[in-house]
């Protein structure tokens, strides 16, 4: 089948969408192999993303119940917790090794060859990797997104004082003060870590609001909650530059309108403005392939390129860089090289933030909605009224659904609560189907759980919730 | 702010329509009024025009996609090139305006929502949502209803692989004898426009009781007065003489004389009209399309021949509409301008009949006791035997040699 190429698709990356377009490419009968700088496979996602952020976000969780004295009203007395930070980065690290080392298994299972090292375009069916060349019929790009570095300001993980993401994950201590530049979902995500293990964090944030693009109501009451928490947030706030002396660093930064400077001392300095595509050292000229003037690479609905045969996915394309939009336009773009029909449905792929509580979204914003013109219904029910939330104490947060007036139709969903990323899923499943608000008010509800604030905010949509 | 660029109204009766071609490509500029999609329908091709001027936005359908009048299928961005800026925002809120313009029209029209496993099998086979059956909830489809109608075969096998994407196992395709040399299969996708008038012709194949009557008829009396009076007509009439003139008046009478021909059957009632509609068929780039000339009866020889002009004007540029398609007593198709020697062509049902006409050659006839040349076409009339007898057939096409071999009966009816 190959013809006179090494292989019938090549992909460069293993992240999410390369390892698992692997994978099904493998399994629908294509010789295939996978080019991973790293150590082990997995990309951003498994080793220094997604994973250890929430290996380090359950276990600080476990650590601020136990130590804040939050259990006791449940009856549950401890004293003396004390926080092992070098056991608690080893258990993440452990959970990061099993889940990368999964993935060599899946590979050898499905006779994936795993090429370890950089890969780069010779032409568009020729990959260098080193001193050896590969040819493929098809090459797929998932080389993923990296930090997007803020001028001025340089990151130096290894000095664990001016760091990003990555850096973040492995503080040997907690320290006294940290600064996240960046409202967005690492920011917070990382920050919500070490403010639960003893930091004082702030978050300076350039625009008006953090949590930019995601519904107005949830922007505005998880601002409130996290401050109630204790993060000190800063909006509407530019920072102009940053000044490292030994172990601590120094800040100036002043009113995004403009105005007065300011200075702000702190331990740790993270930076979180965002990641870009990685489309450096690829040689992406030589394939022929474009980027657009955000550097990324457009495709077509099949994944392809301007250039046949040479497909990508991912953070290096348009839309948001999430991994489970990664992992599905993986598996599309495999179908679509194997000459079958792959499907990603780009309008719902769900948008998480792991901080405490969970905030997820799926489908239209309120604002967005507003902007095209739809008439639509809002139904909203708060967990202070749903019986397991109020039963664990957990009632912060609400469900909110956004019905086309006319039709009805469900247009979007964004909840907050311990458990909205989980929860998300059922609306995501219900509005692939098309579904109505009353679709959803008439599914059976499982008693007592946090889902049925879904339900409930269903049946506000028609104005008439039963326990609110 | 971005213009949205809906279906336009199509004609009555019809509702949807097929993109069959993007002629803008997002990121090109767009004056305001020019084409940027192609749509057919199940009769005509036509053009989407650019509401104003700006910058072509995102495509929100693809190519072979059915589109609903008045849903949106592009839009076109203000200005001249220059995307949203992207500010020092953290990457989410760049996101999200992506995801925002990226997304689909929403459909809606909730009874063609398809659950994402049925849209993949939609997709992978081809075939249209709407000519299929549901079983589900609300008359919704389920992926057992589309492999049934799959496997019933109302549809043809799949679309294809496409041409990049190989590589696919070849397991269960029986290979087919090796053969030297380039051997090269393309599938491509019927057009609506295709498929309507393959279902409409086999329709008419299986309802009515078809039947062809021939004739020949001398053309050198219409030839001598087209000669004669070409200049003089077109001085006047700014249009050319043709043929079609002469037999659109000559079918006119002979229909007059032999109603039935004119008329068509409706459940058990046969309608009878006292005026001829009249379908030509005219060449367009994406086929035949077929207008009609109403109330030719009471039509002069240039209004004729100037509405044949301009039907044949419109379906080039594709603005015939369906109102123009529509309804229709008789038709008359003319494979001769192909080279046609004789045909049985294919009534247009409702009609009962239609009238073939053929290619003019010379041929060697014999007249009064003497073989002489003459410039020749044979005729074709197939009909409906249900509703016309073969006497009134004959007769009627006997009616339509003698009008066009002696244009004068056409001046005194007879």
């Amino acid at each position: 089948m190959t013809d006179n190429f090494d292989y019938d698709l090549l992909i460069i990356g293993s992240g999410p969408g390369g390892y698992v377009a692997a994978i099904r490419a493998a399994q629908l009968g294509l010789k295939t192999g996978c080019i991973e700088s790293r150590e082990t496979l997995g990309g951003t996602c498994l080793n220094v993303g997604c994973i250890p952020s929430k290996a380090m976000l359950h276990a600080s969780e476990l650590y601020h119940e136990a130590h804040s004295g939050a259990l006791e009203k449940f009856g549950v007395k401890l004293s003396g917790a004390k926080l092992d930070l070098k056991q608690m980065h080893a258990e993440k690290s452990k959970a990061v090794k099993e889940l990368t080392g999964g993935i060599s298994m899946l590979f050898k299972k499905n006779k994936v060859d795993w090429i370890q090292g950089r890969g780069a375009f010779e032409d568009a069916h020729t990959v260098r990797v080193g001193d050896k060349s590969y040819t493929a019929k098809n090459v797929l790009i998932a080389t993923g997104s990296s930090v997007t570095p803020l001028p001025g300001i340089e990151v130096d993980n290894d000095k664990h004082v001016v760091v990003d993401s990555t850096g973040a994950l492995e503080l040997p201590k907690v320290p006294g003060h940290l600064v996240v530049i960046g409202g967005g979902v690492i920011g917070l995500e990382l920050g919500s870590v070490w403010l639960r293990l003893g930091a004082k964090v702030t978050v300076v944030e350039y625009l008006d609001q953090i949590l930019p693009g995601m519904d107005g109501d949830i922007r505005k009451d998880a601002n409130r909650l996290f401050k109630k928490q204790g993060f000190d947030i800063k909006t509407g706030t530019k920072v102009t530059g940053c000044s490292v002396k030994g172990k601590k660093a120094t800040l100036t930064m002043e009113p995004a309108k403009g105005g007065d400077s300011e200075t702000m001392e702190a331990d740790v300095v993270l930076v979180a403005i965002g990641r870009k595509p990685n489309i450096d050292g690829l040689d992406l000229d030589k394939s022929g392939v474009e980027t657009n003037e955000r550097g990324q690479i457009e495709v077509g609905h099949d994944f392809q390129t301007d250039i046949a045969g040479v497909y990508a996915i991912g953070d290096v394309t348009p839309g948001p860089m999430l991994a489970h939009k990664a992992e599905d336009e993986g598996i599309a773009a495999a179908e679509f090289i194997a000459g079958q029909q792959g499907i990603v449905n780009h309008d719902l792929i769900p948008g998480v933030v792991y901080t405490y509580p969970e905030i997820a979204s799926i489908g239209k914003t309120e604002e967005e909605v507003k902007d095209s013109g739809v008439d639509y219904k809002v139904g909203k029910f708060v967990f202070a009224a749903n019986s397991r939330a109020k039963t664990n104490r957990d009632t912060d947060g609400y469900v909110k659904i956004i019905a086309d007036a006319k039709t009805d139709r469900v247009l979007g969903a964004h909840i907050i609560s311990s458990l909205a990323g989980t929860m998300i899923a059922q609306v995501t499943q219900a509005m692939e189907f098309g579904a109505t608000s009353e679709d959803i008010a008439y599914t059976c509800h499982a008693h007592p759980t946090h889902s049925e604030a879904i339900k409930e905010a269903a049946m506000a949509v028609q104005g008439k919730p039963i326990h609110m | 702010m971005a213009t949205e660029v809906t279906v336009p109204v199509l004609g009555e009766s019809i509702t949807e329509a097929t993109l069959g071609e993007w002629l803008k490509q997002p990121g090109d500029a767009v004056a305001a009024d020019e084409p940027i999609a192609s749509l057919e329908t199940d009769k005509v091709a036509l053009e989407v025009p650019a509401p104003e001027a700006g910058v072509m936005g995102e495509h929100k359908v693809a190519v072979g996609d059915t589109v609903e009048v008045g849903a949106v299928i592009a839009t076109i961005e203000a200005g001249s090139g220059a995307s949203t800026a992207a500010k020092s925002a953290p990457a989410p809120a760049t996101e999200k305006a992506d995801a925002g313009t990226a997304a689909k029209a929403d459909e809606p029209d909730a009874s063609i929502t398809l659950s994402p496993s049925v849209r993949r099998l939609v997709l992978e086979h081809g075939v249209d949502p709407s000519q299929i059956s549901g079983t589900g909830k609300d008359g919704r489809l389920t992926k057992a209803d589309v492999e049934q109608y799959v496997k019933s075969g109302a549809k043809q096998p799949p679309l294809a692989e496409k041409g990049t994407a190989s590589g696919a196992p070849a397991s269960s395709e029986s290979a087919a004898p090796a053969a030297p040399g380039n051997r090269n299969e393309e599938r491509v996708r019927m057009t609506r426009l295709r498929q309507t008038v393959a279902r409409r012709l086999k329709e008419a194949q299986d309802t009515a009781a078809l039947l062809t009557t021939f004739n020949d008829v001398d053309m050198s009396a219409v030839i001598e007065t087209r000669g004669k009076y070409k200049d003089l007509f077109a001085k006047k009439h700014g249009v050319k003489l043709g043929f079609m003139g002469f037999f659109v008046k000559a079918a006119c009478m002979a229909l007059k004389d032999v109603p039935s021909v004119n008329a068509q059957i409706d459940g058990e009632e046969i309608v009878y009209h006292d005026y001829a509609d009249i379908s030509v068929a005219v060449s367009a780039p994406n086929g035949l399309v077929v207008p009609v000339i109403r109330n030719a009866e009471a039509m002069s020889f240039a209004d004729v021949e100037n509405t044949i002009g301009d039907f044949g004007k419109r379906a080039k540029d594709g603005s015939l509409t369906m109102a123009d398609m529509q309804g229709g007593t008789f038709t008359i198709s003319n494979g001769g301008v192909f080279g046609s020697l004789m045909s049985t062509p294919i009534i247009n049902p409702p009609q009962s009949a239609v009238l073939g006409l053929h290619r003019i050659e010379d041929r060697a006839v014999v007249v009064d006791g003497e073989v002489v040349v003459r410039p020749m076409m044979y005729l074709a009339l197939s009909y409906d035997h249900r509703l016309i007898d073969g006497r009134e057939a004959v007769t009627f096409l006997v009616r339509i040699k003698e009008a066009i071999e002696d244009p004068a009966r056409l001046l005194i009816d007879l």
